[in-house]
């Protein structure tokens, strides 16, 4: 294929939409051609989901099969036509997150995984590693009103939102960290500040990417 | 009066968490076959007999869960969406039936009357040229095993006759027109409805359902089935 495929996976809070987001900006101001998509988007499934998860209808299994199908609603669409058209197309969570998520959930991890088998492992995963406190704190700090799957309730981990959340993150963390070697993410110290985390992700991209390659006929 | 014969439940790969299949003491019969293979109106008569002898039914169909029927329509309107996504989608549909409506009923005794199960997924999608491992393992990683499958068997010239009869149309989907076997309908229809057919022999091989000659009266064939079912479901 052409293009490239860049993914950011990490634990809510960790800073990963903030950074991809500076990436995109980066890359257009760049020249360079690139398309972004994040998960739970597609407009065909949107719909779907949403009542699903209003009416309380999903149970892990459709959970899982639904985010599924949004993600190849999106792959089908877009990112592989894009990338055979030679983008670098950039993605807010890739199904590393439904891996962990769905896993968590009591799925089966095969299963899971056998799903997702149409979409190729990125040219570059970044994974955005905070220590699971910091995430925590981030998030809950401001004591916004969690969704109910957001927390995780749907596991009945805790009856409380924000320890039900905090149990769910921890292990979702849990499984990224299992996942990390299998597929060969970049480790980024989510600790760091925005300039410090998105000079290295620049840096990143462009040792491993021939940018120059990518930039639109007629520009720069 | 006999009482059914219970026969324990197993999920054809790994199943769904949470649902223990002791618990399941209903049973699960599907009919399977192709549009204008009379299995709507065989299952109507099936479950006016099991009604009429004292036993609850409850019926589920594919494109009929409360969570995606709407984005299922829409797609069947037009081609909105890639060969991966139907397919997901189709089975989230199914999922959300087996999981909210199937098991529940045979939680609680029901006979599941099912017009059409994974296996026309399966088939549609070998057709359309899915990934044979890919829809297997999604399918089969979830779906209950049934008490007892039928497949409904007519030939594409008497299934072309009762569409006809029906609609005076061929339906876009059930001719695999988006495949693009051929630009001529009924030429389409005819070659799609063979290729379904073979792939249903295979399936039926590995599975081992019944065939039930469709191409007789809708009363032969409903005769049939019950002398079938009275055994599996110690009905009469």
């Amino acid at each position: 294929m052409k293009g490239k495929l860049v993914a950011v996976e990490g634990l809510d809070g960790s800073g990963k939409s903030t950074q991809v987001y500076l990436l995109r900006r980066w890359l257009e101001l760049e020249g360079v051609k690139v398309f972004f998509t994040e998960w739970n988007s597609s407009d065909l499934v949107k719909s779907a989901t949403k009542r699903g998860k209003n009416q309380n209808l999903l149970t892990p299994t459709t959970f899982c099969l639904i985010h599924c199908t949004d993600f190849a609603d999106r792959w089908e669409r877009q990112v592989l036509p894009l990338l055979k058209a030679g983008y670098i197309v950039l993605c807010d969570r890739y199904k590393f997150t439904a891996f962990a998520r769905d896993s968590t959930r009591g799925c089966d991890r095969e299963w899971v995984r056998s799903l997702y088998n149409f979409a190729t492992v990125p040219d570059i995963t970044l994974f955005f590693k905070a220590p699971l406190q910091v995430a925590l704190d981030r998030i809950l700090s401001g004591r916004p009103v969690l969704k109910y799957h957001e927390a995780g309730m749907d596991m009945g981990f805790s009856k409380d939102p924000y320890e039900c959340f905090s149990i769910f993150q921890g292990k979702i963390n849990d499984e990224y960290d299992k996942m990390t070697d299998e597929f060969g993410f970049v480790v980024i110290d989510a600790t760091q500040s925005i300039e410090v985390m998105q000079q290295e992700v620049r840096r990143i991209v462009a040792e491993r990417i021939d940018l120059a390659s990518y930039r639109l006929r007629g520009k720069k | 009066m006999t009482t059914s014969p219970h026969k324990p439940k197993s999920w054809y790969g790994k199943g769904i968490p949470c649902v223990n299949l002791d618990e399941l003491q209903g049973s699960l019969i599907v009919i399977e076959g192709a549009d204008g293979s009379g299995r709507s109106s065989q299952i109507a008569m099936l479950n006016d007999w099991l009604e009429g002898h004292g036993r609850a039914t409850v019926s589920m169909g594919l494109r009929r869960s409360n969570l995606i029927s709407p984005e299922l329509d829409k797609a069947k309107q037009g081609n909105v969406m890639g060969r991966i996504t139907m397919n997901l989608f189709y089975t989230t549909d199914f999922m959300d039936q087996l999981e909210n409506r199937i098991i529940p009923a045979l939680r609680a005794g029901f006979i599941v009357l099912a017009d059409r199960y994974i296996y026309t997924l399966l088939a549609r999608a070998y057709v359309r040229g899915i990934e044979r491992k890919w829809i297997e393992d999604l399918l089969l990683g979830v779906a209950l095993v049934p008490d007892a499958v039928f497949y409904l068997k007519v030939s594409p010239k008497n299934l072309i006759e009762r569409n006809f009869e029906k609609h005076s149309t061929l339906d876009y989907w059930e001719s695999g027109m988006d495949i693009g076997i051929s630009q001529d309908m009924f030429d389409s229809f005819v070659k799609y409805q063979r290729r379904v057919q073979t792939e249903f022999s295979g399936l039926q091989e590995r599975f081992g359902f019944e065939v039930i000659n469709g191409n007789r009266s809708p009363r032969a064939v409903q005769l049939e089935l019950q002398a079938k079912l009275a055994r599996i479901l110690g009905v009469g």
